[in-house]
């Protein structure tokens, strides 16, 4: 179980119960759909960015989880960021998932610690990762579906 | 093996003795997954192998490999000889009329392929129709999706209820002048239903409507009888049976295989060929081109004869109360509801869990050893059917035990714990 533990930490699991920013954003400036055919997680992310700053983020849709509380923890910690600081965060959390995070603590990773123990699980890590990689897109004004399968 | 079906269905413990028994042929069962022994109950994806099969695949590469059909020298000919006893085999295990019938593929999707293809150009045209059910896995969807693109007939498709069985009076409804074809699961993937095939196979005939089977599902929990049935084509998968990947059969009758052009061009599917004309070979090799799977091939004759030294009475009583304990039991765990409750059922049971995705539940009874699959199992529209996303499914072959029944209901009160 000590495995299973370090995967469904209490964050994820309570934001999965109570997804944060889990709603449609009429006044999106970006738009763009994360969707993993397979898994079925599937997911719009919507932004409102201003002057190269996140001013106002939300997400709504459905999947496991992983991917629902991975969305929600990254809505709470990009809200008033600008573009490079959320693409900054998004290159240590694809590094965290997938193991390859050397020489940083707990303590700095903060929230996104919560997702150390996806890496443990190499089947799930396309789901922590499928926000992230849409809002990356999303940054990139690109407009084609997400999918990290 | 030796205990007969009448004892076995009087004594539990008989049964048990059986089981484990047949589980000594499965070396995999020993295996451990993170510190757990191994409880496999996703036969539906794919079957364990016995050591027949592994030894029967090992055999011919250590001492027969050869190409067949074409060489004069003595390994060749021992090839070919043990390559085409495996068509007998088959031809004998579904009660087919004749060898011809009996053609060899990839596996069940390559067998749909080749009849949406080959029947497909010489029989459909634009405004046919073909006919499938609401419960088909994408491989008995795809081709014919691709087929009615092609030349311009349209997919019709007959719906099912809330149980997971087929609408019969929609199906012979949609039965008409204009269907061409029509194509059945025998056992559904995703729900486990066992679809009455031999009446609608009737109902279509009484329209002279041909009528293809997918038998992926049914190969290891029916005995097959292609005569009995009476249906047109039927394709099964070897590894859903106990066989190796990479090799299935087509079985189709005679007058209807003939009447169909070549699937793919190469060799072995000619007799003779220059730049002007090529004469094509009798049947069954004229749908198989090029040199085919043959150690697969002959991995499957074993487990033909394992399939074969089964006893059948045996294995329904003991795949039904398999069945049956996890139906029960998963129905008593507050929270999940099965998917597909036909009144006739085989080897599978889809739940969900709440609102616990079954992915999540998946990572969890994977942690204790359990492997389920999880997901919509390759039939999207029966998950839109019944609005869900996903499901879990447990999928049973004649090495389970009531033993892993419960390690798999004892993980799902594990999913409740994480997920409180």
């Amino acid at each position: 179980m000590s495995d299973l533990r370090a995967l469904y930490q209490e964050i994820i699991l309570e934001h999965n119960k109570n997804p944060r920013n889990f709603k449609k954003m009429p006044e999106a400036t970006r738009m763009l759909e994360g969707y993993n055919p397979l898994c079925g997680d599937h997911y719009t992310l919507y932004l409102k960015i201003v002057n190269d700053t996140i001013v106002d983020i939300s997400f709504e849709g459905s999947g496991c989880a992983i991917s629902k509380a991975s969305a929600s923890v990254m809505t709470t910690l990009l809200k008033g960021k600008t573009k490079a600081e959320a693409e900054k965060m998004f290159e240590t959390f694809r590094l965290l998932v997938t193991g390859e995070l050397k020489d940083m603590s707990f303590e700095t990773l903060g929230k996104l610690g919560a997702f150390a123990g996806v890496s443990e699980f190499p089947a799930r890590v396309k789901c922590a990762s499928l926000a992230w990689h849409t809002m990356h897109n999303a940054i990139d004004a690109k407009t084609d579906v997400v999918s990290t399968e | 093996m030796m205990t007969s079906g009448t004892t076995l269905l009087q004594n539990d413990d008989a049964l048990q003795a059986w089981t484990m028994k047949l589980r000594e042929q499965f070396p995999i069962l020993n295996e451990h997954v993170h510190s757990k022994r191994l409880v496999y109950l996703d036969n539906a994806a794919t079957t364990q192998k016995p050591e027949s099969v592994l030894s029967a695949m090992e055999g011919y590469y250590r001492h027969l490999n050869s190409n067949i059909h074409r060489g004069v020298h003595f390994l060749s000919e021992q090839a070919t000889e043990a390559y085409e006893g495996v068509r007998e085999k088959l031809r004998s295990y579904i009660n087919a009329a004749a060898t011809g019938e009996i053609v060899f593929v990839r596996g069940t999707t390559e067998a749909i392929n080749l009849v949406a293809d080959s029947f497909g150009r010489a029989f459909v045209k634009a405004g046919d129709e073909v006919l499938i059910s609401g419960m088909e896995h994408h491989s008995n969807i795809v081709p014919w999706q691709l087929l009615c693109e092609r030349t311009g007939a349209s997919l019709k498709v007959a719906p099912i209820d809330d149980r997971g069985e087929i609408i019969v009076e929609e199906f012979e409804r949609l039965l008409n002048k204009r269907t061409r074809i029509v194509g059945l699961a025998h056992v559904s993937n995703a729900l486990g239903t066992v679809n009455p095939v031999k009446h609608l196979i009737d109902l279509a005939h009484r329209h002279d409507i041909p009528v293809l089977v997918d038998g992926a599902q049914a190969g290891p929990h029916l005995r097959i009888d292609v005569r009995d049935l009476d249906c047109d084509f039927y394709a099964l998968s070897a590894h859903k049976m106990y066989g190796p990947t990479g090799i299935g059969v087509l079985y189709g009758k005679q007058r209807l295989l003939e009447s169909m052009p070549p699937y793919q061009g190469g060799g072995d599917m000619i007799r003779s060929v220059t730049f002007e004309k090529t004469v094509f070979n009798d049947l069954p090799y004229k749908f198989e081109a090029g040199t085919p799977s043959i150690a697969e091939g002959i991995g499957f004759g074993a487990a033909l004869d394992f399939l074969t030294s089964l006893d059948w009475r045996a294995v329904s009583v003991h795949e039904h109360s398999l069945l049956e304990k996890a139906s029960d039991a998963l129905c008593n765990i507050p929270g999940v509801r099965i998917i597909g409750t036909a009144r006739e059922k085989a080897g599978v049971v889809s739940f969900v869990l709440n609102d616990v995705h079954p992915h999540d539940i998946g990572t969890i009874l994977d942690q204790e050893g359990i492997a389920v699959r999880t997901g919509h199992h390759c039939a999207q529209p029966v998950m839109l059917r019944y609005g869900i996303p996903a499901t879990v499914r447990a999928s049973f072959a004649v090495y389970n035990t009531k033993e892993e029944i419960e390690a798999l209901i004892r993980g799902i009160y594990r999913v409740k714990e994480v997920f409180h």
